[in-house]
């Protein structure tokens, strides 16, 4: 408990710190909300309506005083107004997040589904012909850009078969669930299977450790089926790693994942704070990363808890 | 009772499918489209990506438009007259003219909406096409009187742009322009969803008569390819494409169509004459010579396109054979380098943004390795959008890939650059007293065949100076479902004509 507050406490320094960095690198970048809006014809402004437009934009105040009033807005639970939206940052935020959530939960399910057994019947047919070809294909799923799996499907599907779920009109998953899941279902694949390709690789070298390991042999020789060795002995200490690994990737995937989103057009996070880091947004851009931040903690929190229910002989805190 | 059972059965089948007859006739008044850029804002007088202007000009009218072959045509003015001495524009308003919220456009609305313009605290970039209004008078509801401080023909042209779209008077007055979309075209905005769709219906009232279709939807598809695979299933009716290697692939559907018109837009390799070697004449002439244009536009562009001089409107270009160097001369332009001290090259950067085009960082390799036989080095940088166009505006690169868009008028388009006082000055950093004095020549005269005279000798002079190296001018592409009838395509680039748009069954 004292370890959960200790980390609780810790939020929101690297908070500060992630609100600092995202500030200043975004206004690092060269051009602003004026030539996001005009492109080149911002040439063609007189000084006196780049100020009026620059006003218009929050842009006219010295940095430090854009901060304040940002961090002070923040603390009064207000992320400021999106220019591009013409609404508060945390509702666009909100309307988009739970896209990217279910995206990463199913992509993260067909993961584990796929990965994990795979990983383990690759680790007990260790150097045989069908463990040879499990790591061929986790190679080809972790090497292959989603953008070209992407696509690939996408195109096989529409011209070798004329089918394709509904682009463009996205239906969120209470209103219409059939409809939702038919739009997600390539999105997660083609997420799903280089995650998939991952948990593989990283299953069965972990379970590969763990069969080699005293406990197990000792497990096998009382007599212990092989199923019993494998599931009930060797499984939860070969977890570990393959809980790392999945928390590492969610905390990536609920920060959006901008390709995919773009390929399938799907209103996610990802896409969201490309665009608003393209039309130099600055609201929404520093809202949502430091949104994705807070998620990012919170996930690495869990998967430190997940550590102890695993393995009791982790304690938490203790140096 | 079974039979009756049986009978209202029926009938009540009938009469679903009766209702399915009519709901599948109401889905296909609805167009779908699909762009894979996003508007980025409402308000008409401040907005210059193209997808913006492309969805305003659907809801906006200015007072006149040009047709497809570049002709001023009626809008909501339906009449117009210069004054004998060209210093007065007067217009006569169609009185059927309504905004969408019911309230008739006046004269009053005209002059408030290019007040708006005109005001610096707007931000209009078009302010600088409408520096000549000197007063604007209403003698009555349906006539302005545009009163100008010198003789202005270009003005007319700068007028047919929705960035001088008619807003009403009452909507300026609250403030609410950018934020509410009340115009007096054929189509009413209902939702939209930045970076994800727009809903638009007909507007009932428009003054144009109806409209072929119910509505538009249009989706925001990011990816092109994806915008091929969705028309494929039919999901989409019609579509804005800006690669030509997805263009390309959409006559291979014998389901769909490929519209493709040269547009005013040009690509070009634009030199910084303030920066040397370039400030030498006889190195850009060089660089000129040195360039095969048609071996960029095919290598690059697939020859989806025409080498073309600095103008691109039909009725005043020039043929490109005819300008100076357009044939590549490798000897000519090792002797010019040699001539100007540089025998054994330079090296240079040229910058160009990612995607925009989808063609520049294929233009700079080209180029790159074309300049190479003379003996000046390209570095290549490719650079995010707007990372390009911060250093665009300061003049900050030796060369620059751009794809800089073009007007109806060779005035409209040019005064920024090749003017003394142009706003882009600093962009060309290269004037001189004949291009000057042959710009303002062409700005007072009204005489279509002097225009033309004044505009081939500017355009002459220009290629000559070779401040820049224009290459060529690519196609703007639509595709569109075969049943799909009355789309046409113009160089402007206007998606006006799907206000008449029929969907076939």
């Amino acid at each position: 408990m004292n370890y959960l507050m200790r980390r609780l406490a810790t939020f929101p320094l690297v908070l500060l710190g992630v609100s600092i960095l995202v500030f200043v690198a975004i206004r690092m970048v060269p051009g602003d909300s004026i030539t996001a809006m005009l492109g080149t014809e911002a040439g063609l402004l007189t000084p006196a309506q780049r100020d009026s437009l620059a006003a218009y934009f929050g842009i006219d105040q010295p940095w430090f005083i854009q901060y304040w009033r940002w961090i002070g807005g923040i603390l009064h639970g207000n992320l400021g107004i999106s220019v591009t939206y013409g609404r508060p940052v945390l509702d666009v935020i909100l309307e988009r997040f739970p896209l990217t959530l279910e995206l990463a939960v199913l992509s993260m399910i067909i993961a584990l589904v796929v990965g994990m057994p795979a990983g383990i019947f690759a680790a007990t047919h260790n150097e045989k012909l069908s463990d040879l070809g499990v790591r061929i294909v986790a190679m080809i799923g972790q090497s292959t850009p989603s953008f070209v799996l992407g696509l690939l499907i996408i195109y096989t599907l529409s011209a070798g078969f004329g089918v394709l779920p509904a682009m463009g009109e996205f239906a969120p998953l209470w209103q219409d669930p059939l409809r939702n899941l038919s739009q997600m279902i390539l999105p997660a694949i083609t997420l799903g299977f280089a995650f998939a390709a991952s948990v593989t690789r990283i299953s069965r070298s972990a379970m590969l450790d763990v069969l080699s390991d005293d406990y197990v042999r000792t497990a096998r020789s009382k007599g212990a089926s092989a199923r019993s060795v494998i599931w009930r002995h060797a499984l939860p200490n070969a977890l570990i790693p393959v809980v790392t690994l999945s928390g590492i990737e969610f905390g990536y995937l609920l920060g959006g994942a901008v390709i995919v989103e773009q390929i399938y057009a799907l209103p996610g996070l990802g896409r969201m704070v490309l665009d608003a880091i393209q039309q130099r947004d600055y609201a929404l851009v520093q809202g949502s990363v430091l949104f994705i931040a807070f998620n990012f903690m919170i996930v690495n929190l869990l998967v430190d808890l997940a550590y102890v229910a695993l393995d009791p002989r982790i304690r938490l805190g203790e140096s | 009772m079974i039979g009756h059972l049986t009978r209202t059965l029926l009938s009540g089948i009938t009469l679903a499918a009766m209702l399915g007859v009519a709901t599948v006739s109401t889905q296909a008044a609805t167009l779908h489209m699909a762009w894979s850029q996003d508007a980025t804002g409402l308000d008409p007088h401040k907005q210059t990506a193209f997808s913006s202007l492309r969805l305003l000009e659907l809801i906006y009218e200015p007072l006149v438009r040009v047709d497809a072959s570049l002709q001023i045509i009626p809008a909501v003015a339906t009449s117009w007259e210069f004054s004998k001495d060209g210093k007065a524009l007067t217009f006569k308003l169609d009185p059927k003219a309504k905004f969408q919220d019911g309230t008739a456009v006046t004269s009053a609305d005209v002059k408030a909406s290019f007040e708006r313009i005109l005001d610096e605290k707007t931000g209009a970039a078009a302010r600088a096409n409408f520096l000549s209004i000197a007063s604007i008078d209403t003698p009555d509801p349906a006539t302005v009187v545009f009163h100008l401080s010198q003789p202005d023909a270009p003005i007319l042209t700068a007028m047919s742009d929705v960035n001088a779209a008619i807003v009403p008077a009452s909507e300026i007055k609250a403030g609410s322009i950018g934020t509410k979309a009340v115009g007096s075209g054929p189509f009413k905005l209902d939702k939209w969803d930045p970076n994800a769709k727009e809903v638009l219906s007909a507007n009932k009232d428009w003054a144009g008569g109806a409209t072929g279709v119910d509505g538009i939807e249009i989706s925001v598809l990011p990816d092109e390819a994806a915008i091929l695979a969705a028309m494929r299933t039919k999901q989409i009716d019609f579509a804005l494409l800006n690669d030509p290697l997805v263009a390309t692939l959409v006559p291979k559907e014998a389901s769909l169509q490929l519209n493709r018109v040269p547009v005013l837009a040009y690509h070009v390799l634009q030199l910084n004459p303030s920066r040397k070697p370039m400030t030498e004449l006889k190195v850009r002439q060089a660089i000129s010579c040195a360039i095969d244009r048609q071996e960029v536009l095919d290598t690059a562009s697939l020859g989806e396109g025409k080498v073309t001089g600095p103008l691109t409107i039909p009725a005043l270009a020039t043929d490109p054979s005819q300008l100076f160097c357009y044939k590549r001369d490798l000897d000519k332009a090792k002797k010019l380098m040699a001539e100007a001290g540089f025998a054994d090259g330079f090296s240079a950067t040229v910058i160009g943004a990612t995607g925009e085009p989808p063609t520049a960082a294929a233009e700079a390799q080209v180029i790159q390795s074309q300049l190479a036989e003379i003996g000046v080095k390209l570095d290549i940088k490719m650079m995010e959008l707007n990372v390009y166009v911060d250093a665009w505006l300061k003049g900050d690169f030796d060369m620059a890939i751009a794809l800089n868009g073009g007007r109806a008028d060779p005035y409209t388009m040019y005064n920024r650059y090749w003017t003394k006082a142009g706003n882009l000055q600093k962009v060309a950093n290269y004037i001189d007293d004949t291009l000057d004095s042959q710009m303002q020549q062409g700005r007072a005269e009204t005489d279509p065949a002097k225009r033309k005279v004044i505009f081939a000798e500017f355009e002459k002079h220009l290629a000559e100076m070779s401040p820049w190296i224009w290459l060529y001018t690519s196609y703007s592409y639509t595709a569109q479902q075969k049943n799909i009838a009355g789309f046409v395509p113009t160089p402007t680039g206007t998606l006006f004509s799907l206000s008449k748009v029929t969907i076939q069954q």
